[in-house]
């Protein structure tokens, strides 16, 4: 298979070649029922069981960005659809295109980002038969999808893309996959599919019983510590400026999931940021000893509630998630409201008879930030900290840029060194924590918002897994930045290894790390370099400046680690500060 | 603002673990608040969940692979279709403790294809079926025992003598256990069916799904 692109190369041939089509195929079906969702843009790779879909994209004006990767794909398309709010797609044939989606897909599903896939498969009569580049993808991603469907009729395969479309978007967003053979897809139907729609058998809750909601709004006004936990639902439903004004209207201290980074800003009084294995002090402390904890769409994940035994033991739980399927998970729910979080926080606002006294506890969360400060040591004459390249790039962009990661120690330090202020700015890999996500979502996240500034966090490791996304930025010239903290090695592992394996640093070491500010050139992006202090603000200053993909190699301290840090199963509340106390 | 500090140190600043206010309270590993003086884990519990289902590829692939999953105790899935055209009802023997309970329907409820799911009381009007391949050389003996468990013999010859035997999954065990003075060859047991007793529907679903 060459890999053409299927886009027309210049203006003249698209006005010529995209008048709108009757649905004539299966495959004319799928991509009406992308247009009628209002889908501008695609990612994929091409490929001989999906080529009847490219062949009827070829006619439609949405735009298909050709990937290097089906990974790439499948992030990219995870990342546009964080940032828009709306389900991105991706796009790859049967077989190792489906396979190689899969990573991305389990990515979405864990991070519950609204993304709908489409691979090709074998025709229908070779199925089952071992035929070539067939994988059994309904089977391999059943377990990674919100839902997936093998769709066997030309007639109905536009309805299953449709059905797939609002499945990923409506209720609690998740991935959906349609398996399209090639002999559904070519073969012809008349049927022109409508607007997506849910199945009969899916029906998302909205509000939340008004008893539960009454008897956790009393809770939470008898509270002496209460403190609000803004998980990822909270941006995914739109209900940030809801939980803003409800936490400032009842000064209710607000500390945020890694995915709910962004509902509320950090630089509000109210704020003590993140909580878990690698969030602040003044967070663990106050989410161990709260005695109330409005927990808005989270899922209570063991990075967050490190052992469930010390989690907000001495807190009553009011749970508000739209998946009732959440609620006493993990921990248990003493109030749990089952709804969309921006109609629950209304319905709870409403309730409320009063108001917490919060004096006392406010000045208690107040001490705890002066005296856990997140204050790193940062000598001239040593290697660079990684936390001062993400202060320093934080304060030389606006507040609305979007950050990107890959997974590992600069992903923590991008998170917790970077002021958030404002939803969907915050794009990383949370739940699986897939290397590899931090380039390819930099490239999603720029189509989603192109008129946005871009930064992608990366560690050298994690680059390594996805860098060949760099010739698609290229390609269509796409502004976005890449900071590789380049420390020579998987960061985290050896952090691990230095704490619970004796320093013995097995495979976590890479000397032979490329120069990436060469492999930047050579892609055709403009590359950079830091090694020392006095290079930082004049690098950021041209690498942002520039308008297209660049790599900014950022020699770090190699031997700086993440701080604080609660061991895996840990105690959030003994978090550590140094590697001693660990 | 820059949190860098030009010094030289390990780690970050703050009171160390020893030195911290500490919560009063504790959770057991399910996540719920518990007297640590008193409170022992969960016991796990068997019942009857009943689900009723649209006929979609896949759907009991799905509900199968959810059980692994999430390591829930599956003793025993029967699924079959029901009056309704389109529609089946798969039911479940589960071994699990409440919380587990509570998130097995929860998430059976989340496959799309799944339209309703219950726990059914302690006592649903329940059934199963065993067949039972026995050595053929005391006849009169099995056909004995076949009596008494209200049992029928499907096959009989020389060698091997075969028996199906239906009813509650206790009754089955107990007649199981009476062929057992017998050699048993094999055994074949379909789990358990069962629907809500009297009146009482198994399943509430409005028409769209009859
Ligand atoms: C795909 C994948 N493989 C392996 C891991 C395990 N892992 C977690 S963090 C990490 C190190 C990442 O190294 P790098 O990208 O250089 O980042 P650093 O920690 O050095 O900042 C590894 C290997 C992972 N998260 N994802």
């Amino acid at each position: 298979m060459s890999g053409e692109q299927t886009q027309a190369s210049s203006e003249t041939d698209i006005e010529t070649e995209t008048a709108p089509r009757e649905v004539e195929t299966g495959a004319d079906a799928v991509v009406r029922s992308l247009e009628n969702a209002g889908v501008e843009h695609v990612f994929g790779v091409q490929g001989g069981a999906i080529m009847p879909v490219y062949d009827a994209l070829y006619h439609s004006e949405i735009r298909h960005v050709t990937m290097a990767h089906e990974q790439g794909a499948a992030h990219a398309a995870d990342a546009y659809g964080i940032v828009s709010g709306d389900p991105g797609v991706c796009m790859a044939t049967s077989g190792p295109g489906a396979t190689n989606l899969v990573t991305g897909i389990a990515d979405a599903n864990m991070d519950s980002d609204p993304v709908v896939a489409l691979t090709g498969q074998v025709p229908t009569e070779f199925v089952g038969n071992d035929a070539f580049q067939e994988t059994d993808t309904i089977g391999v991603t059943g377990p990674v999808t919100k839902a997936n469907v093998f769709a066997d009729d030309s007639d109905t395969v536009g309805t299953d893309v449709g059905t797939a479309f609002a499945l990923a978007d409506r209720g609690r967003q998740g991935p959906t996959l349609v398996d399209l053979p090639k002999d559904v897809t070519n073969g012809d139907t008349e049927t022109t599919p409508g607007v997506p729609e849910l199945p009969d058998t899916y029906d998302p809750p909205e509000t939340a019983d008004a008893e539960a909601v009454s008897a956790a709004a009393e809770e939470l006004v008898r509270a002496d510590r209460p403190a609000i936990l803004a998980g990822g639902g909270v941006i995914k439903a739109e209900a940030s400026e809801a939980l803003r004004s409800f936490a400032k209207e009842h000064e209710i201290p607000v500390i945020t999931t890694m995915p709910g980074t962004g509902a509320f800003p950090e630089d509000h009084e109210l704020s003590l940021e993140i909580a878990g294995m690698h969030g602040t002090g003044y967070a663990n402390m106050a989410i161990t000893v709260t005695d109330c904890l409005l927990a808005v769409g989270t899922r209570f994940d063991d990075r967050l509630t490190g052992g469930v035994e010390t989690f907000a033991p001495d807190a009553q739980i009011i749970h508000v998630d739209i998946d009732p399927a959440e609620i006493s998970k993990n921990i248990e729910a003493d109030h749990p409201l089952v709804g969309d979080a921006k109609a629950v926080l209304g319905q709870l606002a409403d309730a409320m008879p009063g108001s917490p006294s919060t004096d006392a506890w406010l000045k208690q969360c107040e001490t705890w930030k002066e005296e856990y400060p997140m204050e790193y040591a940062a000598p001239e004459d040593e290697p660079v900290k990684p936390q001062y390249l993400v202060e320093r790039f934080d304060e030389a962009t606006d507040d609305d840029t979007i950050v990107t990661t890959g997974v590992g120690q600069h992903q923590m330090w991008a998170w917790q060194y970077w002021t958030w202020k404002v939803p969907r700015t915050w794009v990383t890999s949370h739940g699986l924590g897939a290397m590899g996500y931090g380039l390819p979502s930099a490239i999603g996240a720029k189509f989603a918002a192109p008129e946005r500034d871009v930064v992608c966090f990366d560690g050298d490791g994690s680059f390594l897994m996805t860098c060949q996304g760099l010739s698609v930025a290229v390609r269509e010239n796409l502004d976005i930045t890449v900071v590789v903290l380049n420390n020579d090695a998987i960061g985290m592992v050896r952090q691990w290894q230095d704490a619970f394996f004796g320093e013995r640093h097995m495979a976590s070491e890479y000397p032979w790390v490329p120069e990436f500010d060469t492999l930047a050139e050579a892609f055709g992006a403009r590359g950079f370099r830091i090694d020392t202090y006095d290079e930082v603000d004049e690098v950021i200053e041209e690498a942002m400046g520039y308008d297209g993909p660049s790599v900014v190699d950022a020699h770090i301290d190699p031997d700086e680690n993440v701080y604080p840090m609660v061991p895996s199963g840990g105690d959030n509340g003994l978090f550590a500060l140094t590697e001693g106390q660990l | 603002m820059s949190r860098r500090e030009e010094v030289q140190r390990q780690g970050l600043k703050g009171p160390s673990p020893e030195e911290r206010r500490r919560p009063i309270g504790r959770r057991n590993s399910q996540g719920i608040r518990i007297d640590p003086a008193v409170a022992a884990e969960p016991e796990p519990r068997r019942t009857t969940i009943s689900a009723y289902v649209k006929n979609e590829p896949g759907v009991l692939a799905g509900v199968s692979g959810l059980f692994h999953r999430r390591q829930f105790n599956i003793e025993s899935l029967t699924v079959g279709p029901t009056q309704n055209e389109g529609y089946s009802r798969i039911t479940l023997v589960v071994e699990e403790p409440d919380p587990g309970i509570d998130q097995i329907k929860k998430q059976l409820n989340k496959l799309v294809p799944v339209v309703h799911v219950r726990e059914l009381d302690s006592d649903p009007v329940a059934c199963e079926l065993v067949i039972l391949k026995i050595d053929g050389d005391e006849p009169d003996k099995v056909q004995a025992i076949t009596e008494m468990y209200d049992g029928r013999t499907l096959d009989a010859g020389p060698e091997t003598i075969t028996v199906q035997i239906t009813g509650t999954e206790g009754k089955i065990d107990d007649a199981i256990d009476a062929y057992e003075q017998f050699n048993i060859r094999e055994i074949a047991r379909t789990g358990q069916a069962a629907l809500a007793r009297g009146a009482e529907e198994t399943a509430r679903v409005d028409e769209k799904h009859t």
